[in-house]
Protein backbone atom coordinates (compact mmCIF):
# COMPACT_ATOMS: atom_id res chain seq x y z
CA UNK A 1 0.00 0.00 0.00
CA UNK A 2 2.64 2.52 1.09
CA UNK A 3 4.94 1.33 -1.68
CA UNK A 4 2.23 1.95 -4.17
CA UNK A 5 1.60 5.41 -2.79
CA UNK A 6 5.25 6.39 -2.94
CA UNK A 7 5.60 5.05 -6.47
CA UNK A 8 2.65 7.13 -7.66
CA UNK A 9 4.15 10.12 -5.91
CA UNK A 10 7.42 9.61 -7.71
CA UNK A 11 5.51 9.26 -10.93
CA UNK A 12 3.77 12.53 -10.24
CA UNK A 13 7.05 14.20 -9.47
CA UNK A 14 8.51 12.86 -12.67
CA UNK A 15 5.54 14.20 -14.54
CA UNK A 16 6.19 17.68 -13.25
CA UNK A 17 9.33 18.89 -11.47
CA UNK A 18 9.01 21.41 -8.64
CA UNK A 19 10.48 24.13 -10.78
CA UNK A 20 9.38 23.03 -14.20
CA UNK A 21 9.24 25.59 -16.97
CA UNK A 22 5.51 26.01 -16.43
CA UNK A 23 5.91 26.53 -12.69
CA UNK A 24 8.69 29.01 -13.21
CA UNK A 25 6.40 30.94 -15.50
CA UNK A 26 3.70 31.02 -12.80
CA UNK A 27 6.25 32.60 -10.51
CA UNK A 28 7.81 35.08 -12.91
CA UNK A 29 5.05 36.29 -15.19
CA UNK A 30 3.32 38.44 -12.49
CA UNK A 31 6.63 40.26 -12.08
CA UNK A 32 6.51 41.64 -15.60
CA UNK A 33 3.91 41.04 -18.30
CA UNK A 34 1.14 39.94 -15.97
CA UNK A 35 1.76 42.38 -13.16
CA UNK A 36 -1.08 42.92 -10.72
CA UNK A 37 -0.80 46.69 -10.55
CA UNK A 38 0.50 47.78 -13.94
CA UNK A 39 -1.30 45.31 -16.18
CA UNK A 40 -4.33 44.03 -14.28
CA UNK A 41 -4.84 47.35 -12.44
CA UNK A 42 -5.51 45.59 -9.12
CA UNK A 43 -4.36 46.72 -5.68
CA UNK A 44 -3.84 50.29 -6.85
CA UNK A 45 -5.57 51.78 -3.80
CA UNK A 46 -3.04 50.45 -1.32
CA UNK A 47 -0.23 51.34 -3.71
CA UNK A 48 -1.34 54.96 -3.50
CA UNK A 49 -1.89 54.98 0.23
CA UNK A 50 1.42 53.76 1.59
CA UNK A 51 4.10 54.76 -0.87
CA UNK A 52 4.98 58.08 0.76
CA UNK A 53 7.96 56.48 2.45
CA UNK A 54 10.12 53.48 1.67
CA UNK A 55 9.97 51.77 5.06
CA UNK A 56 6.18 51.30 5.32
CA UNK A 57 6.11 50.20 1.69
CA UNK A 58 8.64 47.45 2.38
CA UNK A 59 6.79 46.39 5.51
CA UNK A 60 3.53 46.26 3.55
CA UNK A 61 5.24 44.26 0.81
CA UNK A 62 6.51 41.68 3.28
CA UNK A 63 3.09 41.34 4.92
CA UNK A 64 1.34 40.92 1.59
CA UNK A 65 3.83 38.26 0.51
CA UNK A 66 3.17 36.29 3.71
CA UNK A 67 -0.62 36.61 3.65
CA UNK A 68 -0.92 35.93 -0.07
CA UNK A 69 1.20 32.76 -0.02
CA UNK A 70 -0.60 31.29 3.01
CA UNK A 71 -4.08 32.27 1.80
CA UNK A 72 -3.41 30.79 -1.62
CA UNK A 73 -2.22 27.49 -0.14
CA UNK A 74 -5.16 27.22 2.29
CA UNK A 75 -7.71 27.99 -0.40
CA UNK A 76 -6.06 25.59 -2.78
CA UNK A 77 -6.22 22.78 -0.18
CA UNK A 78 -9.95 23.43 0.29
CA UNK A 79 -10.70 23.99 -3.38
CA UNK A 80 -12.67 20.80 -3.84
CA UNK A 81 -14.77 21.42 -0.74
CA UNK A 82 -15.82 25.02 -1.29
CA UNK A 83 -19.41 25.43 -2.57
CA UNK A 84 -19.40 27.54 -5.68
CA UNK A 85 -22.03 30.01 -4.55
CA UNK A 86 -20.22 31.16 -1.41
CA UNK A 87 -16.66 30.92 -2.66
CA UNK A 88 -15.98 34.67 -2.50
CA UNK A 89 -17.15 34.77 1.13
CA UNK A 90 -14.94 31.80 1.94
CA UNK A 91 -11.96 33.52 0.37
CA UNK A 92 -12.67 36.66 2.34
CA UNK A 93 -12.94 34.70 5.57
CA UNK A 94 -9.60 32.97 4.92
CA UNK A 95 -7.81 36.26 4.28
CA UNK A 96 -9.49 38.14 7.11
CA UNK A 97 -8.82 35.46 9.73
CA UNK A 98 -5.17 35.20 8.68
CA UNK A 99 -4.77 38.93 8.92
CA UNK A 100 -6.44 39.13 12.33
CA UNK A 101 -4.34 36.26 13.61
CA UNK A 102 -1.11 37.90 12.42
CA UNK A 103 -2.22 41.18 14.02
CA UNK A 104 -2.96 39.54 17.40
CA UNK A 105 0.29 37.59 17.49
CA UNK A 106 2.36 40.65 16.61
CA UNK A 107 0.56 42.66 19.29
CA UNK A 108 1.40 40.08 21.94
CA UNK A 109 4.99 39.25 21.12
CA UNK A 110 6.60 41.91 18.91
CA UNK A 111 4.85 45.05 20.06
CA UNK A 112 7.29 47.42 18.36
CA UNK A 113 6.68 45.93 14.94
CA UNK A 114 2.96 45.80 15.69
CA UNK A 115 2.87 49.55 16.25
CA UNK A 116 4.49 50.13 12.87
CA UNK A 117 2.32 47.62 11.08
CA UNK A 118 -1.08 48.01 12.62
CA UNK A 119 -2.16 50.65 10.12
CA UNK A 120 -1.37 48.45 7.12
CA UNK A 121 -2.75 45.23 8.44
CA UNK A 122 -6.28 46.38 7.84
CA UNK A 123 -5.27 47.47 4.36
CA UNK A 124 -4.13 43.95 3.48
CA UNK A 125 -7.69 42.64 3.65
CA UNK A 126 -8.82 45.21 1.13
CA UNK A 127 -6.06 44.38 -1.31
CA UNK A 128 -7.87 43.04 -4.36
CA UNK A 129 -4.77 41.33 -5.73
CA UNK A 130 -5.04 38.71 -2.99
CA UNK A 131 -8.73 37.99 -3.64
CA UNK A 132 -8.04 38.10 -7.36
CA UNK A 133 -5.39 35.40 -7.16
CA UNK A 134 -7.49 33.20 -4.88
CA UNK A 135 -10.42 33.45 -7.26
CA UNK A 136 -8.49 33.13 -10.49
CA UNK A 137 -5.82 30.62 -9.52
CA UNK A 138 -5.96 28.90 -6.15
CA UNK A 139 -9.51 27.60 -6.69
CA UNK A 140 -8.36 25.63 -9.73
CA UNK A 141 -4.81 24.56 -8.95
CA UNK A 142 -2.83 22.47 -6.46
CA UNK A 143 -1.15 23.85 -3.33
CA UNK A 144 2.41 24.06 -4.70
CA UNK A 145 1.40 25.88 -7.85
CA UNK A 146 -0.85 28.15 -5.82
CA UNK A 147 2.03 28.91 -3.49
CA UNK A 148 4.21 29.90 -6.45
CA UNK A 149 1.39 31.97 -7.89
CA UNK A 150 0.87 33.75 -4.58
CA UNK A 151 4.57 34.42 -4.21
CA UNK A 152 4.85 35.68 -7.78
CA UNK A 153 1.79 37.89 -7.53
CA UNK A 154 2.92 39.36 -4.21
CA UNK A 155 6.45 39.98 -5.49
CA UNK A 156 5.04 41.69 -8.58
CA UNK A 157 2.97 43.94 -6.31
CA UNK A 158 5.95 44.52 -4.01
CA UNK A 159 8.45 45.74 -6.54
CA UNK A 160 6.07 48.32 -7.94
CA UNK A 161 5.29 49.50 -4.41
CA UNK A 162 8.95 49.79 -3.51
CA UNK A 163 9.93 51.59 -6.72
CA UNK A 164 7.10 54.12 -6.33
CA UNK A 165 7.94 54.65 -2.64
CA UNK A 166 11.63 55.10 -3.51
CA UNK A 167 10.93 58.00 -5.86
CA UNK A 168 8.22 59.56 -3.71
CA UNK A 169 10.34 59.58 -0.56
CA UNK A 170 13.48 60.75 -2.40
CA UNK A 171 11.81 63.56 -4.34
CA UNK A 172 9.11 64.45 -1.82
CA UNK A 173 10.94 64.37 1.52
CA UNK A 174 14.58 64.18 0.40
CA UNK A 175 15.17 61.08 2.49
CA UNK A 176 15.53 57.33 1.96
CA UNK A 177 14.47 54.97 4.75
CA UNK A 178 14.39 58.12 6.91
CA UNK A 179 18.05 58.94 6.11
CA UNK A 180 18.42 62.55 4.88
CA UNK A 181 20.30 61.68 1.72
CA UNK A 182 19.76 64.94 -0.20
CA UNK A 183 20.95 66.96 2.79
CA UNK A 184 24.09 64.82 3.09
CA UNK A 185 24.91 65.23 -0.60
CA UNK A 186 24.51 68.98 -0.16
CA UNK A 187 21.94 69.62 -2.89
CA UNK A 188 19.94 72.04 -0.72
CA UNK A 189 22.89 74.44 -0.68
CA UNK A 190 22.71 74.61 -4.46
CA UNK A 191 19.11 75.79 -4.26
CA UNK A 192 17.37 72.41 -4.60
CA UNK A 193 13.98 72.05 -2.94
CA UNK A 194 11.84 69.03 -2.15
CA UNK A 195 8.77 68.63 -4.30
CA UNK A 196 5.85 68.75 -1.87
CA UNK A 197 3.53 67.38 -4.55
CA UNK A 198 5.30 64.03 -4.38
CA UNK A 199 3.94 63.26 -0.93
CA UNK A 200 0.34 63.77 -2.04
CA UNK A 201 -1.62 60.81 -3.42
CA UNK A 202 -2.02 62.07 -7.03
CA UNK A 203 1.71 61.78 -7.59
CA UNK A 204 1.59 58.09 -6.67
CA UNK A 205 -0.87 57.59 -9.50
CA UNK A 206 1.37 59.50 -11.89
CA UNK A 207 4.45 57.53 -10.79
CA UNK A 208 2.59 54.25 -11.36
CA UNK A 209 1.53 55.70 -14.73
CA UNK A 210 5.16 56.31 -15.67
CA UNK A 211 6.03 52.69 -14.83
CA UNK A 212 3.10 51.50 -16.98
CA UNK A 213 4.27 53.74 -19.82
CA UNK A 214 7.85 52.39 -19.68
CA UNK A 215 6.57 48.82 -19.51
CA UNK A 216 4.27 49.20 -22.50
CA UNK A 217 6.76 51.00 -24.64
CA UNK A 218 9.10 48.04 -24.13
CA UNK A 219 6.46 45.39 -24.73
CA UNK A 220 4.00 46.45 -27.44
CA UNK A 221 1.83 43.38 -26.86
CA UNK A 222 0.53 44.93 -23.65
CA UNK A 223 -0.85 47.98 -25.44
CA UNK A 224 -4.64 47.78 -25.74
CA UNK A 225 -6.18 48.20 -29.19
CA UNK A 226 -8.70 50.96 -29.62
CA UNK B 1 -21.73 14.38 -2.61
CA UNK B 2 -23.04 17.42 -4.42
CA UNK B 3 -21.05 20.34 -3.05
CA UNK B 4 -23.37 22.84 -4.67
CA UNK B 5 -26.54 21.70 -2.92
CA UNK B 6 -28.21 24.10 -0.51
CA UNK B 7 -27.72 21.72 2.38
CA UNK B 8 -23.99 21.40 1.82
CA UNK B 9 -23.58 25.13 1.27
CA UNK B 10 -25.31 25.95 4.55
CA UNK B 11 -23.41 23.22 6.36
CA UNK B 12 -20.10 24.44 5.00
CA UNK B 13 -20.81 28.05 5.90
CA UNK B 14 -21.88 27.20 9.45
CA UNK B 15 -18.90 24.92 10.04
CA UNK B 16 -16.51 27.50 8.64
CA UNK B 17 -17.88 30.31 10.78
CA UNK B 18 -17.81 28.22 13.97
CA UNK B 19 -14.30 27.00 13.27
CA UNK B 20 -12.89 30.41 12.44
CA UNK B 21 -14.66 32.00 15.40
CA UNK B 22 -13.24 29.34 17.71
CA UNK B 23 -9.70 29.72 16.43
CA UNK B 24 -9.78 33.51 16.65
CA UNK B 25 -11.40 33.54 20.12
CA UNK B 26 -8.89 31.07 21.50
CA UNK B 27 -6.06 33.13 20.04
CA UNK B 28 -7.51 36.39 21.40
CA UNK B 29 -8.12 35.03 24.92
CA UNK B 30 -4.70 33.43 25.20
CA UNK B 31 -2.83 36.41 23.84
CA UNK B 32 -4.72 39.06 25.82
CA UNK B 33 -2.54 39.01 28.97
CA UNK B 34 0.59 39.56 26.87
CA UNK B 35 -1.08 42.33 24.90
CA UNK B 36 -2.38 44.09 28.02
CA UNK B 37 1.06 44.01 29.56
CA UNK B 38 2.54 45.59 26.41
CA UNK B 39 -0.12 48.29 26.37
CA UNK B 40 0.43 49.11 30.05
CA UNK B 41 4.20 49.36 29.60
CA UNK B 42 3.71 51.46 26.49
CA UNK B 43 1.56 53.92 28.42
CA UNK B 44 4.20 54.17 31.15
CA UNK B 45 6.85 54.72 28.49
CA UNK B 46 4.77 57.45 26.83
CA UNK B 47 4.27 59.22 30.15
CA UNK B 48 7.94 59.09 31.08
CA UNK B 49 8.93 60.31 27.61
CA UNK B 50 7.37 63.69 28.38
CA UNK B 51 9.85 64.23 31.22
CA UNK B 52 13.04 63.88 29.25
CA UNK B 53 13.32 60.25 28.17
CA UNK B 54 13.39 59.08 24.55
CA UNK B 55 11.78 56.20 22.73
CA UNK B 56 14.52 56.16 20.16
CA UNK B 57 16.97 53.33 20.86
CA UNK B 58 19.93 55.30 19.50
CA UNK B 59 19.43 58.21 21.91
CA UNK B 60 21.43 58.58 25.09
CA UNK B 61 18.34 58.98 27.27
CA UNK B 62 16.60 55.97 25.70
CA UNK B 63 14.01 54.28 27.86
CA UNK B 64 12.83 50.82 26.86
CA UNK B 65 9.29 49.69 27.63
CA UNK B 66 10.51 47.19 30.23
CA UNK B 67 12.65 49.83 31.94
CA UNK B 68 9.71 52.25 31.89
CA UNK B 69 7.69 49.73 33.90
CA UNK B 70 10.41 49.65 36.57
CA UNK B 71 11.08 53.40 36.69
CA UNK B 72 7.48 54.56 36.57
CA UNK B 73 6.93 54.56 40.34
CA UNK B 74 10.33 56.17 40.93
CA UNK B 75 9.44 59.32 39.02
CA UNK B 76 5.66 59.54 39.25
CA UNK B 77 4.89 60.77 42.76
CA UNK B 78 1.13 61.41 42.68
CA UNK B 79 -1.67 60.26 40.40
CA UNK B 80 -4.65 62.47 41.24
CA UNK B 81 -7.98 62.48 39.43
CA UNK B 82 -10.27 65.52 39.47
CA UNK B 83 -13.92 65.88 38.54
CA UNK B 84 -15.56 68.61 36.47
CA UNK B 85 -15.88 70.90 39.50
CA UNK B 86 -12.11 70.60 40.00
CA UNK B 87 -12.31 68.57 43.20
CA UNK B 88 -9.96 65.68 43.79
CA UNK B 89 -11.63 62.28 43.71
CA UNK B 90 -9.94 60.25 46.40
CA UNK B 91 -10.54 56.67 45.40
CA UNK B 92 -9.30 56.89 41.81
CA UNK B 93 -5.78 56.50 40.46
CA UNK B 94 -4.91 58.44 37.32
CA UNK B 95 -3.20 55.51 35.60
CA UNK B 96 -6.35 53.40 35.77
CA UNK B 97 -8.57 56.01 34.13
CA UNK B 98 -9.36 55.01 30.57
CA UNK B 99 -9.48 58.20 28.51
CA UNK B 100 -11.42 56.54 25.70
CA UNK B 101 -14.25 55.73 28.13
CA UNK B 102 -14.14 59.17 29.75
CA UNK B 103 -14.58 60.90 26.39
CA UNK B 104 -17.83 59.05 25.81
CA UNK B 105 -19.32 60.46 29.02
CA UNK B 106 -20.96 63.84 29.38
CA UNK B 107 -18.40 66.55 30.24
CA UNK B 108 -20.00 67.05 33.69
CA UNK B 109 -19.50 63.40 34.61
CA UNK B 110 -15.98 62.94 33.29
CA UNK B 111 -12.93 62.25 35.41
CA UNK B 112 -9.79 64.18 34.59
CA UNK B 113 -6.60 62.37 35.58
CA UNK B 114 -3.11 63.81 35.76
CA UNK B 115 0.29 62.78 36.99
CA UNK B 116 2.75 64.65 39.16
CA UNK B 117 6.33 63.67 38.46
CA UNK B 118 9.62 64.68 39.99
CA UNK B 119 12.90 64.33 38.19
CA UNK B 120 16.22 66.03 38.96
CA UNK B 121 14.58 68.52 41.32
CA UNK B 122 12.01 69.63 38.74
CA UNK B 123 8.27 69.08 39.18
CA UNK B 124 6.19 68.08 36.18
CA UNK B 125 2.43 68.00 35.80
CA UNK B 126 1.60 65.46 33.10
CA UNK B 127 -1.84 65.60 31.51
CA UNK B 128 -3.23 62.84 29.31
CA UNK B 129 -5.09 64.08 26.24
CA UNK B 130 -7.23 62.31 23.66
CA UNK B 131 -9.11 63.37 20.55
CA UNK B 132 -9.98 62.62 16.97
CA UNK B 133 -7.62 62.42 14.00
CA UNK B 134 -8.55 61.74 10.40
CA UNK B 135 -9.11 57.99 10.57
CA UNK B 136 -9.37 57.24 14.26
CA UNK B 137 -8.42 58.32 17.76
CA UNK B 138 -5.27 60.26 18.54
CA UNK B 139 -3.88 60.75 22.04
CA UNK B 140 -0.91 62.02 23.92
CA UNK B 141 0.62 63.28 27.14
CA UNK B 142 1.73 66.81 27.79
CA UNK B 143 4.04 67.78 30.64
CA UNK B 144 3.75 71.23 32.20
CA UNK B 145 6.33 72.89 34.44
CA UNK B 146 5.67 73.99 38.01
CA UNK B 147 4.16 77.27 36.74
CA UNK B 148 1.38 75.14 35.16
CA UNK B 149 1.88 77.10 31.97
CA UNK B 150 5.15 76.25 30.24
CA UNK B 151 5.23 72.95 28.34
CA UNK B 152 8.25 70.80 29.10
CA UNK B 153 7.50 67.82 26.90
CA UNK B 154 4.86 66.17 24.76
CA UNK B 155 4.27 62.78 23.19
CA UNK B 156 1.53 61.86 20.75
CA UNK B 157 0.16 58.61 19.45
CA UNK B 158 -2.47 57.57 16.94
CA UNK B 159 -4.39 54.49 15.92
CA UNK B 160 -4.52 54.75 12.15
CA UNK B 161 -3.37 58.08 10.74
CA UNK B 162 -1.90 58.05 7.22
CA UNK B 163 1.74 56.88 7.21
CA UNK B 164 4.10 59.66 6.16
CA UNK B 165 1.44 62.32 6.66
CA UNK B 166 -0.73 62.51 9.78
CA UNK B 167 1.11 59.57 11.34
CA UNK B 168 4.16 61.81 11.79
CA UNK B 169 2.66 63.34 14.94
CA UNK B 170 4.35 60.59 16.93
CA UNK B 171 7.80 61.50 15.61
CA UNK B 172 10.34 63.70 17.43
CA UNK B 173 10.28 66.19 14.53
CA UNK B 174 6.73 67.15 15.56
CA UNK B 175 6.89 66.55 19.30
CA UNK B 176 10.14 68.45 19.85
CA UNK B 177 8.40 71.69 18.88
CA UNK B 178 6.34 71.69 22.08
CA UNK B 179 8.82 72.28 24.92
CA UNK B 180 8.90 75.99 25.79
CA UNK B 181 5.39 76.72 24.49
CA UNK B 182 2.83 78.21 26.87
CA UNK B 183 -0.84 77.37 27.38
CA UNK B 184 -1.85 80.69 29.04
CA UNK B 185 -1.37 84.08 27.40
CA UNK B 186 0.29 87.10 29.02
CA UNK B 187 -2.92 88.08 30.81
CA UNK B 188 -3.22 84.62 32.30
CA UNK B 189 -6.09 83.57 30.04
CA UNK B 190 -6.18 80.04 28.66
CA UNK B 191 -5.06 80.03 25.03
CA UNK B 192 -3.93 76.43 24.45
CA UNK B 193 -1.39 75.59 21.73
CA UNK B 194 -2.39 75.52 18.08
CA UNK B 195 -0.94 73.52 15.25
CA UNK B 196 -0.64 76.04 12.43
CA UNK B 197 -0.85 75.18 8.75
CA UNK B 198 1.92 76.87 6.82
CA UNK B 199 4.10 77.12 9.92
CA UNK B 200 3.96 79.04 13.19
CA UNK B 201 5.51 82.49 13.32
CA UNK B 202 8.90 82.68 14.93
CA UNK B 203 8.60 83.42 18.64
CA UNK B 204 4.95 82.33 18.77
CA UNK B 205 4.61 80.68 22.16
CA UNK B 206 1.15 79.30 21.37
CA UNK B 207 1.79 77.77 17.94
CA UNK B 208 3.72 74.88 16.38
CA UNK B 209 4.19 73.91 12.73
CA UNK B 210 1.63 71.57 11.21
CA UNK B 211 2.53 68.54 9.07
CA UNK B 212 2.37 68.99 5.29
CA UNK B 213 -0.37 66.80 3.88
CA UNK B 214 -1.65 66.04 7.37
CA UNK B 215 -4.00 68.97 7.85
CA UNK B 216 -6.93 67.10 9.37
CA UNK B 217 -4.70 65.26 11.83
CA UNK B 218 -2.96 68.55 12.68
CA UNK B 219 -6.29 70.25 13.33
CA UNK B 220 -7.24 67.22 15.41
CA UNK B 221 -4.18 67.81 17.59
CA UNK B 222 -5.15 71.50 18.07
CA UNK B 223 -8.70 70.59 19.04
CA UNK B 224 -7.53 67.80 21.32
CA UNK B 225 -5.13 70.12 23.18
CA UNK B 226 -7.80 72.77 23.64
CA UNK B 227 -10.67 70.47 24.59
CA UNK B 228 -8.65 68.46 27.09
CA UNK B 229 -6.52 71.14 28.71
CA UNK B 230 -9.41 73.53 29.28
CA UNK B 231 -10.90 71.11 31.82
CA UNK B 232 -7.89 71.57 34.07
CA UNK B 233 -7.77 75.36 33.92
CA UNK B 234 -9.88 76.03 37.02
CA UNK B 235 -7.99 73.46 39.05
CA UNK B 236 -4.66 74.93 37.95
CA UNK B 237 -5.79 78.44 38.82
CA UNK B 238 -6.81 77.24 42.28
CA UNK B 239 -3.42 75.57 42.69
CA UNK B 240 -1.64 78.75 41.62
CA UNK B 241 -3.66 80.84 44.09
CA UNK B 242 -2.82 78.47 46.92
CA UNK B 243 0.83 78.67 45.94
CA UNK B 244 0.55 82.48 45.92
CA UNK B 245 -1.03 82.54 49.39
CA UNK B 246 1.68 80.19 50.62
CA UNK B 247 4.43 82.39 49.29
CA UNK B 248 2.84 85.50 50.79
CA UNK B 249 2.53 83.67 54.08
CA UNK B 250 6.18 82.68 53.95
CA UNK B 251 7.12 86.27 53.10
CA UNK B 252 5.26 87.66 56.08
CA UNK B 253 6.77 84.99 58.35
CA UNK B 254 10.19 86.01 57.17
CA UNK B 255 9.39 89.65 57.76
CA UNK B 256 8.27 88.88 61.30
CA UNK B 257 11.48 86.94 61.91
CA UNK B 258 13.46 89.80 60.44
CA UNK B 259 11.74 92.28 62.72
CA UNK B 260 12.28 90.03 65.71
CA UNK B 261 15.94 89.70 64.86
CA UNK B 262 16.38 93.43 64.46
CA UNK B 263 14.67 94.06 67.80
CA UNK B 264 17.02 91.68 69.51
Amino acid sequence: MTEKATSTEIKKNKKEALFSKKNRKILTSPLTDDNGITVQALGVCSALAITVQLKPAVVMAVSVIAVMCIANVITSLMRNLIPNRIRIIVQLVVIASLVILVDEILKAFVFDIYQELTVFIALIITNCIIMGRLEAFALGNGPWKSFLDGLGGALGYSWILIVVAFFRELLGSGTLWGYPIIEKIGLYELGYQNNGMMILPPMALITVGVIIWIQRSRNKELVEEF
Amino acid sequence: MDINSNKYTFGFAILMVVLVAAVLSIAAINLKPFQDKNIELKKKQDILCTIGFSKNASDENYLSREKAGELFSTYIKHQPVINSSSEIINDLIAFDVDMAKELKKDVKERNFPFFVAEKDGETYYIIPIRGKGLWGPIWGFIALAKDLNTVLGATFGHKSETPGLGAEINLPIFQDQFPGKKIFNKNGIFNSIKVIKGGAKEGDVHGVDAISGGTITSNGVSDMLYDCLINYVTYFENLKNIALIDSVAIDSLETIELIENTVE
